[in-house]
């Protein structure tokens, strides 16, 4: 299988549909299929093709281009510093880069976004080779050095013809793309959007204000968001927000605060929400909560079926999912444990570390949490988090939700800080504006976990360190309680 | 003459414009026909006649026999109609889940 074939059968079957508009610069399908065509003639014997820009019509065409070139394509975080960008160009050359950054170095052959679509383009087939590489993606490394993630053409398609459906985008539908090329769904939106014959917007740099404009003018009706995205959408729209062509919000990449989908939910009525729960290593969405749940949740007095807006909902048809104990026995409901998946768009696989996925196919998330009666999963945190107190592992997630739920709390971090007596305590970042003192926030603790949980330390900040996909970076914060 | 198809595996209807590609198939072999003649790996250089009664095929739709133990996605629509062993494969209904991306 191969990537291409998306694009293919897009601009054979609806080539005149306008593909993308980004800035002034439109493209149809068939516009898209001649751009790749041109960005695959580009690549020479043994190059990959690396993207390290913005969000730029040549990023669709670059995804497209590499597959039909028979290469990997490999996107770079164009915020990463000058030392840890050349780190990851060493682990990516040879390669044809498109790029407007002023980087050179050993094996690049470098293009401008804006060239690299033109000129001749490859003919014939995109090469069918069993197991090849589409794409290779660095991890966020959160933790610790990013790694890289390799997705098989296989993982992608399998991802794809288990969610979407060809050309099910009504003519009038345009998705609005913000998450950055580097990041695993904005790879899945270009998939996504091209094999149902949505229109994709894109918005390189998001400002709240900056895509509210752009959503009225060019009438979205989709629109994929991370948590922090969605909080500043809702901040800047001071109680109301006008945009009654919007009909699906999907979200993910980090934890949804519950607060932030309950604004969002009572500003925007008439839009369907879906949370898609995946990773890097799982070809995106494994788990959705769709529209239907959400609204149950959203109406409900039942406290049980309230806190599904926190939930990660129900594996996709085509995953198996299993939490399972320390002794790798399957969980009960409500049983924390580890998070388990299995199907074929899982790759669990990293460059120069082989595949994870053990003899059975299953791939181990390193993701904690437990499903309901119903099977709803929820997702308490990274099981590297987990803060063990004298042998008892304490979740972060469930002293932050606690401390969160009081009035003057903006926001909250617990992380494991060194102890003499326990080994590991409790330690807090915390974000409060006006002023609550520390026997009060320990108390709130107390009374709703128990005093294991209550913190050792509390240490006030202005904000807590995010990256710009709005993953909490808690190993920053680990480091500055350690000074 | 049946053949073994592996998943990614494309055919080419030899009387239409019909392409499918394998999606799920079983580890035997099987005759693959489009508008009554088989079909091939690889587009044939001219078309031939068709024969039968023929429905056509929808590009982007999966076609999967009655007891789902195959799968093909059609990856380009023609006329003719395609049959596995003899019988016809039929449209799947879609599973429409919501948009995730």
């Amino acid at each position: 299988m191969n990537i291409h074939l998306l694009l293919q059968m897009a601009s054979e079957a609806m080539g005149h549909r306008e593909a993308i508009l980004c800035g002034d610069k439109r493209m149809s399908f068939e516009e898209l299929g001649e751009a790749a065509k041109s960005v695959a003639a580009k690549v020479q014997p043994g190059e990959k093709v690396a993207y390290l820009a913005e969000g730029h019509p040549a990023f669709p065409a670059a995804l497209f281009g590499a597959a039909l070139a028979g290469t990997p394509f490999v996107s770079l975080n164009y915020r990463l510093s000058r030392e840890q960008l050349d780190a990851q160009i060493a682990r990516v050359t040879p390669a044809q880069f498109i790029t407007d950054t002023d980087v050179t170095g050993e094996g690049m052959t470098v293009s401008l976004p804006e060239t690299v679509m033109q000129g001749e383009p490859l003919l014939g087939e995109a090469p069918d080779e069993d197991g090849a590489v589409a794409v290779e993606l660095f991890t966020s490394g959160t933790t610790g050095e990013p790694k890289s993630a390799v997705l098989r053409h296989s993982n992608l398609m399998a991802y794809i013809f288990g969610t979407v459906e060809f050309m099910s985008a009504e003519e009038d539908e345009a998705a609005l793309l913000t998450v950055p090329p580097y990041h695993i769904a904005g790879i899945a939106a270009v998939l996504s959007s091209t094999y149902a014959g949505r229109r994709m917007v894109m918005l390189p740099s998001f400002t709240a204000e900056g895509w509210v404009a752009l959503a009225q003018k060019e009438n979205v009706t989709n629109a994929f968001l991370v948590p922090t995205m969605l909080q500043r959408i809702v901040d800047a729209a001071d109680g109301s927000l006008d945009l009654p062509s919007l009909r699906n919000i999907a979200y993910g990449g980090g934890k949804m605060p519950r607060a932030t989908i309950e604004a969002a939910m009572a500003l925007l009525p008439h839009v369907n929400f879906t949370n898609a729960y995946g990773l890097t290593e799982t070809s995106a969405t494994i788990c959705m909560l769709g529209p239907d749940a959400h609204r149950e949740a959203f109406a409900s007095d039942d406290p049980a079926i309230r806190r599904r807006l926190s939930s990660a909902g129900i594996p996709i048809p085509s995953i198996e999912l299993q939490v399972r104990n320390e002794d790798g026995d399957v969980c009960g409901a409500e049983e924390t444990g580890l998070v388990y998946v299995r199907g074929d768009q899982v790759s669990g696989e990293y460059k120069g570390l082989g595949s994870q996925l053990d003899s059975d196919g299953w791939f181990l998330t390193k993701d904690r949490g437990f499903v309901d009666v119903d099977g709803y999963l929820f997702i308490d945190g990274r099981a590297d988090d987990v803060i063990v107190r004298g042998g008892e592992n304490i979740s972060p997630g469930e002293i932050e939700d606690v401390l969160r739920s009081h009035a003057a709390v903006k926001d909250v971090a617990a992380i494991a800080v060194a102890d003499t007596e326990w080994g590991e305590a409790v330690g807090v970042a915390i974000v409060c504006p006006s002023s609550v003192d520390d026997a009060e926030l320990c108390e709130l603790v107390r009374a709703n976990l128990r005093s294991s949980r209550v913190p050792s330390v509390i240490k006030r900040m202005d904000e807590l360190p995010y990256n710009e996909t709005g993953k909490l970076l808690r190993r920053v914060i680990r480091d500055s309680f350690a000074q | 003459m049946g053949q073994i198809y592996k998943p990614g595996t494309k055919l080419s209807s030899t009387v239409c414009k019909t392409q499918i590609m394998a999606l799920r198939v079983p580890a035997e072999e099987l005759d693959v026909s489009c508008g009554g003649a088989p079909m091939q790996v690889g587009d044939p250089a001219e078309l031939g006649e068709m024969s039968g009664d023929n429905a056509g095929t929808l590009v982007g739709k999966r076609y999967t026999d009655a007891d789902e133990t195959m799968e093909f996605l059609c990856t380009r629509g023609g006329e003719g109609t395609i049959a596995i062993e003899g019988y016809v494969i039929d449209i799947k209904a879609a599973k429409k889940l919501p948009s995730s991306d």
